[in-house]
Parts: structure tokens; sequence; C-alpha cells
């Protein structure tokens, strides 16, 4: 199966742009997980948000630092550096321009700065997701054009007449999210750091939640399946389970996601049509999103006892397992009458870290670990070290989400429950008294989180500075003769 | 005024049908056309493509319970979307709608909970204000509605006031309550601009002798000149003596009970920029017998020095 490599004299892969964005990648990860740590502390012990006698360390103003820093940063750098990766290595050939792709990196990195800067500080459109102002919200679209210049260049030039499937995936979280963008982000400035969304009242909340919804289905799902496509083939030395498969979940996905918006707002002002239009395509989404889940762990058949010896194949199959749950988590609440008992409750905010921490974090550590080692080199400093992360991860993210289910549907319920005379048994603060225990679980699912992903900087920090090196294969490889 | 077609436009509508029907056929003819052909036991091969020298592709089926559970999805989508609204204004067959919805359970609620509020309607709120059970009844009623505002303990938050206390901005009696729960009340406090108030000694001096009228401590240098602006312009609505006056909802002032903080600088604050309070009118919201047993409650609470009524 395996051809002896054909490499093309002369020529190399761009690493260097990958190794920024995989090491940022970390160290954004540990800074956004540490946040949330620390938020998480604040809902559990709320006297936190008074220790100092400034407004920029409150829950308010540090919760969309966490979103943004976890999602984009995070989530953002080992995606743009894995998509690089990807899109070099199945294309046999160079990055089109090192030039561009080292802005793409400059640029991101200084928007993070930006929004680690400005959120504190309260300033923000109060878009959910799209807190940014505008002068960072332009900045952002530069970075993204030159990015799928990049990607979708480096596509055009490659030797390989096919495009392999993990692409597939990244090219649609390119162009959606930058669709989902620049229209969310439509906005009039009255001053530098202010301004008034270009849409008024429950459009206004149409177009957010239609980004909102698809910054889940594009940045957090798409971009990730793409992550999967190529990580878990590679890391399992197996084909891919089903071409076919891949086909139609891709088009089913992306057709389907960016109708389900409107399930965030379900008995609102949203006119009947479309909340009911936005809960049927939820529903619709189970099987494609499935589709992906299946694909990647049937890529495993034949090769199961790989899981009881590599924990980076375990971290893997573990995040697709939990994209699994969580995609059919989601269609679920997208229903009317689930969502009129889950809306606005925690069992929301544990929906989202069983993908964000399960999924998108797990595959991305995943990821990380099978590219580093290569990118620099060098050989993996511990296996053992990745093995502890991978179940202190797994407790943290079990933790975190059970507390925020029982949590969730228990303030759900208590908001609903009536006396005999069809007043509420229940005041809102003892509702929130009685999530304290939760909320110390979920803090307490967050610090072993946390825990895992500084052992991860750790051992990545002690396999890059290692002293053994190896020689770089960056070597562009010439088309295997299939083709 | 409210046009709901400025929301739903006729022109958008068929965009968006011929998207969802041809988008939910399409998922249907997709898997149709690649779920269709199931090879049966035979060796699976790969695709024959090979990238970055080990990656290739199965071509597996598609599992059949998946594609199961796939046209269930697509099956119920388009019933539901015959049943309920969701193609334009095609209304659905069963005519269901959110506003529908509302008022149904509304209507249900209302005969259910009703004849227990309008049991008490008759009797008179200083009666009620006896009843325990009517008191528990009122004290719920607080619990849902009055707490965001007043507290819990109904002892009130800076700018709304305490229910507790024998202060009253509007009056003590039943009527004055039950009025301001059923039709609310905006309290106006102009700032000095509209006060004719135009220099800062002024304020300065007449902040200090509205404190002395409650006893706090002040600069007794100032209030000879405060006390002739304030029997200038502030008497018009808080009296000559400090005393307020109810029927302007004017608190009084000789007390030592602030609505808005008694400090130096909230009373300078409350004189320059004014305070603007309101309390929503619930009439319409409750309903009389609602708002009726609320009134006795607040009364028993008040006017009793601290309830004496037991409430669980």
């Amino acid at each position: 199966m395996v051809e002896t490599a054909n490499v093309i004299a002369g020529q190399t892969y761009n690493y260097k742009v990958i190794r920024q964005f995989s090491i940022m990648a970390i160290i954004w990860g540990v800074i956004g997980m540490a946040v949330g740590v620390y938020i998480a502390a604040e809902l559990t012990w709320p006297w936190l948000n008074n220790i100092f006698d400034v407004p920029y360390f409150t829950f308010g103003r540090l919760r969309p630092l966490h979103t943004n820093t976890v999602i984009f940063a995070f989530g953002g750098s080992a995606l743009i550096g894995t998509s690089y990766y990807v899109v070099q290595r199945t294309c046999h050939v160079r990055l089109i321009s090192d030039k561009l792709a080292s802005f793409t990196f400059w640029g991101w990195q200084t928007v993070i700065v930006l929004a680690a800067i400005t959120l504190p500080l309260g300033l923000t459109t109060t878009k959910e997701y799209a807190e940014l102002e505008w002068p960072i919200d332009i900045l952002i679209t530069f970075v993204w054009v030159a990015y799928a210049i990049v990607f979708f260049g480096t596509i055009v030039k490659r030797k390989v007449s096919h495009i392999y499937v993990a692409n597939w995936f990244y090219g649609a979280f390119i162009i959606t999210i930058a669709m989902l963008h620049i229209f969310n982000n439509m906005a009039v400035p009255v001053s530098w750091w202010k301004s008034y969304s270009a849409y008024a009242g429950v459009q206004d909340a149409m177009v957010q939640w239609w980004y909102g919804h698809n910054a889940v289905g594009f940045f957090l799902t798409a971009g990730f399946l793409g992550m999967m496509y190529y990580f878990v083939p590679k890391q399992a030395q197996r084909p891919v389970y089903s071409y076919r498969l891949s086909i139609v979940h891709f088009w089913a996905l992306i057709f389907t996601y960016i109708w389900a918006g409107p399930h965030h707002l379900h008995y609102t002002a949203l006119p009947d049509w479309t909340q009911s239009l936005g809960m049927v395509m939820s529903l619709i989404l189970l099987a494609p999103s499935w589709g992906g889940m299946i694909n990647g762990i049937m890529t495993l058949s034949g090769a199961w006892e790989k899981l009881r010896s590599d924990p980076i194949l375990r971290f893997m199959i573990v995040s697709v397992s939990f994209y699994g749950m969580s995609t059919f988590e989601g269609p679920m609440m997208a229903i009317k009458t689930v969502n009129a008992l889950s809306h606005y409750t925690d069992w929301t905010i544990g929906h989202v870290h069983s993908g964000a921490l399960g999924w998108v974090a797990m595959i991305s550590m995943g990821s990380l670990y099978y590219l580093i080692p290569r990118l620099f080199g060098r050989t993996l400093y511990s296996l053992k070290l990745v093995e502890i992360h991978f179940w202190t991860a797994t407790i943290g993210v079990v933790l975190y989400i059970t507390a925020m289910w029982v949590s969730g549907i228990m303030q759900g319920l208590m908001w609903r429950a009536v006396n005999a005379d069809g007043t509420l048994t229940y005041s809102f603060v003892e509702s929130v008294q009685a999530m304290h225990p939760y909320y110390l679980t979920r803090w307490l699912g967050g610090v072993f989180f946390l825990a895992g992903m500084l052992i991860m900087a750790y051992n990545i920090f002690k396999t890059v500075t290692s002293s053994e090196v190896t020689k770089v294969n960056d070597a562009v490889v010439a088309p295997a003769l299939a083709h | 005024m409210f046009d709901s077609g400025v929301f739903t436009s006729l022109y958008w509508e068929w965009h968006i049908i011929i998207l969802t029907v041809g988008g939910i056929l399409g998922c249907f003819a997709l898997i149709l056309w690649l779920g269709g052909d199931r090879p049966k036991d035979e060796k699976v091969e790969t695709m024959g493509h090979v990238w970055d020298e080990t990656l290739e592709e199965y071509n597996n089926p598609l599992p059949r319970w998946w594609l199961n559970m796939f046209y269930l999805t697509l099956v119920f989508s388009i019933v539901y979307l015959i049943l309920y609204p969701g193609l334009g204004s095609f209304a659905g067959i069963l005519g269901w709608t959110e506003l529908k919805e509302y008022k149904l359970e509304m209507e249900a609620a209302e005969t259910r909970y009703g004849p227990i509020y309008a049991k008490y309607a008759k009797d008179s709120i200083e009666a009620l204000a006896k009843d325990p059970e009517a008191v528990q009844l009122g004290h719920r009623l607080y619990m849902t509605y009055c707490t965001i505002c007043h507290g819990s303990d109904a002892r009130g938050i800076p700018g709304f006031p305490n229910l507790r206390d024998d202060d009253w901005l509007y009056g003590s009696n039943p009527e004055a309550i039950e009025g301001t729960i059923k039709n609310g009340r905006n309290g106006m406090m102009p700032t000095a601009l509209q006060n004719n108030l135009k220099e800062d000694a002024e304020i300065t001096s007449v902040v200090q002798y509205v404190l002395s009228l409650s006893g706090a401590q002040h600069d007794q240098t100032k209030v000879v000149s405060g006390e002739k602006v304030f029997k200038k312009i502030c008497f018009a609505c808080h009296g000559m003596d400090g005393k307020g006056m109810q029927a302007l909802g004017a608190p009084n002032l000789t007390d030592n009970i602030w609505l808005y903080g008694g400090s130096v600088e909230q009373i300078t604050e409350t004189v320059s920029n004014g305070r603007q309070g309101k309390m929503p009118a619930h009439g319409e919201f409750l309903g009389s017998d609602k708002v009726h047993l609320l009134a006795s409650y607040i009364y028993s609470i008040s006017s009793q020095n601290d309830n004496t009524v037991a409430v669980k």
C-alpha cells in the first residue's frame, strides 16, 4: 500500500507557519481554558467578582474573552495550522505564498491580542461570539481573505486530480465563515470603538443566530471534520471507511446547517414559520452529522486493538464519539417542546461544552500530538503524559457535562413549577441557590480539563526543545502513481 | 404602527419555500442515489486514489440503519411542514400559531386559577390583611411578580421603595396601595436645570439644608442660603416643612429614609440630575382580583409594622 516516497528534488512544504500556529494553539488553549476555569469559579463563589475593585475581571467582561479565546484563538489557530498542513500534503504542493501565509499568522494573532484588550475594557458589540468591535472585524476580514487565497490557491495548484475529503470540509469552513462574519458584523460605526448593528429588532436577532449557529456548524464542526478526515486515518493507518458516505454527509451537512439558526429563537418574536423551519432543518441535521461520526469511528474497523496502546488515537476516537453525542443532543434540543424546557438553562452550556471540550478540543489535541513532533523533527517527549492527559481531559468533560445536565434540567423544572394557585413555586434566586453544587462540579471539571492542557503544554515544550533532532520530513512528495 | 408584512415580505417567501422544499427533496435524491447501490458481501475495494503517501478511501455502502434514520427525519420534516406553519405564509393545516397556543394556555390558567382569587374580591383589604390564607396567596403573588424590584423580603433596593417601613410615597391607606399596583406610578424629581437652579452654590447649599431636615450631619454655614433656595423652589412639591406631599409622590425629607441614598454625593446627584421612578401598572396584566390580594399582602406587612401575620 505504501509506496516509497518519491520526493520532488529541492521542493519543501511550508512548515514554519504551521509550527507557529500549532504552538500558539496550545498557548491560547491554556489561556482560554484558564479564563474559563476562573469565570466558572466566579459563578460558584460570586464574591470573586469583587475581589478587585474594577470591572475588568467580572464575569460579564471575562466571559466573552473566554469564548473568543477558546473558539477563535485556540480553535482558530489549530484549524488554520492543520489546514495548511493538510492542504499542502494532500495537494502535494507548497503553499502558494509564504508571505501571505505569514500575514495570516501575524494578523490572526493581532486580532486575538486586540480581543484580549478590548473585551475586558467592555468594548463590545454585544453579539454573542461576534463581540469584537468594527476595526477588529475589518482586520479579521483581511486576514480571512488572505487565508482563503492561500488555501484555495494551493488547491488550484495541486498535483493530484482528486481533492482529498479533508479539504472539502476546510474549504466549506473558510467560505462560510467569510460570509457569516461579513453579514453579521454589518454595522454603522459612531466612533472608533462603538458601532450599531445594521439590522434592527428580530431581524438583528435572526442574523445573529444565523451567524451564531453556523459559527458552531462551520467553525466548530466543518473545520474540525476536515481535521478528523486527515489525522484519524493517518494515526490509525487505515483508509477512510466510506467515500460515498463522505459525499452524502458533506453535502447534506453544509446544506442543512445553514438553516438551523432559528432554533435559538423559539417562542420569541420570530415569525412562526421561521421557527418551524429552523426546527425541521435541525432534525434533518442529525443524520448528516452522524455520517461524519460513522466515517471517523469506522475508519478504525479492523484496527480496534490500536485503541488500547495508542492514547493519541484514543483522543481522536473519543472526540468523534462526543461529536456524535452532542449532534444527537442538538437536534433534540431544537425540538420546540424540549426547547421550552432547555432554553436559557445550563443545559445549553453543557451541550456547547460537550461539543467544545469533548469534540473540538480533543480532536485538536490528538491532531497536535500527531503533528508537532513531525513539524519539529523530534519524537514526542512522553506518551505516558499523553495517556494521563487523555484521562484528565475525559474526566473533566464528563464532570462538566453531567453537572450541566442536572443543573440545566433542574433549572428548567424549577422555573416552570407552579403552585396550586398558579403562582411560581420558586423565586429566581432559589433556582440560583440550587445551582451551587453543580457549579462547583462544573468548576472542578474545568480544573481537570485545564490540568490536562497544562500537561500537554509541558509535554510539547519538552518535545520541541529536545536536543535529539531528526531531519524534518518536509520534502514535497510526488503524487502516487495511481493518479 | 406594527406591520408584520415588514418582516415577512411575500417576495422572499417564494425564494425560501423553493429552497426549503428543493433542499429536502435534494437530500432525498442524494441518499436515494448513493444509498441504493449496495454491493453484497463483496470485498470492499479502495477508490484507487492515494494522497500523501498513505491516505486512501474505501467505498463502503451507507449503513442501512443510518439511511433509515435519514429517511425518517426527512419524512417527519415534510409532514411537519404540512401540519404546521413553515413554508412562508402557508399556515399549515392544523392552523397552529404561537399566539393561539399562548391564548389557550392563558385561558386554561384563568379557568383553573381565576376562582381561587375571585373568592376574595368582595372582602375589604383591611379584612383580608388579617386572613392568613389570603395573605399567603398575596405573598405568593408578591414572590412571583414583585421581588425583581422590591426584593424577596420586600425591603426594596436603592430606587425601589422598602414596603415594610411606614414611609409611603403615595399614601398608606388600602385604596392608595391598590391604586399604585393597579395603575402604576411615575415618580419624577426634575433636574436642577428644570428647577431653574443654575448655580452650583445653590445646589450645594440646598443639599446641606436637606441634610439638616432629617438631622443628618451638615454644614451649618450653608443652611441659611439653602433654606432660601428650598423655600423658593423645592417647597412646591416637598412642602414648606419638607414633609413631602403624597398626592404628588414627593418624599418626606425629614425622616431618615432615602430612596436614592442619603449621602452628600447621592443627594447632590438627585438635585442635579433629577430622578425617574417607575412603578409599572399591573391592573391589566394581573386582573383586579390578584391586584386586590397583592394590595392586602402589602398592607399586611406594612400597617402592622413588620408582619404579625405569619407567612410561610
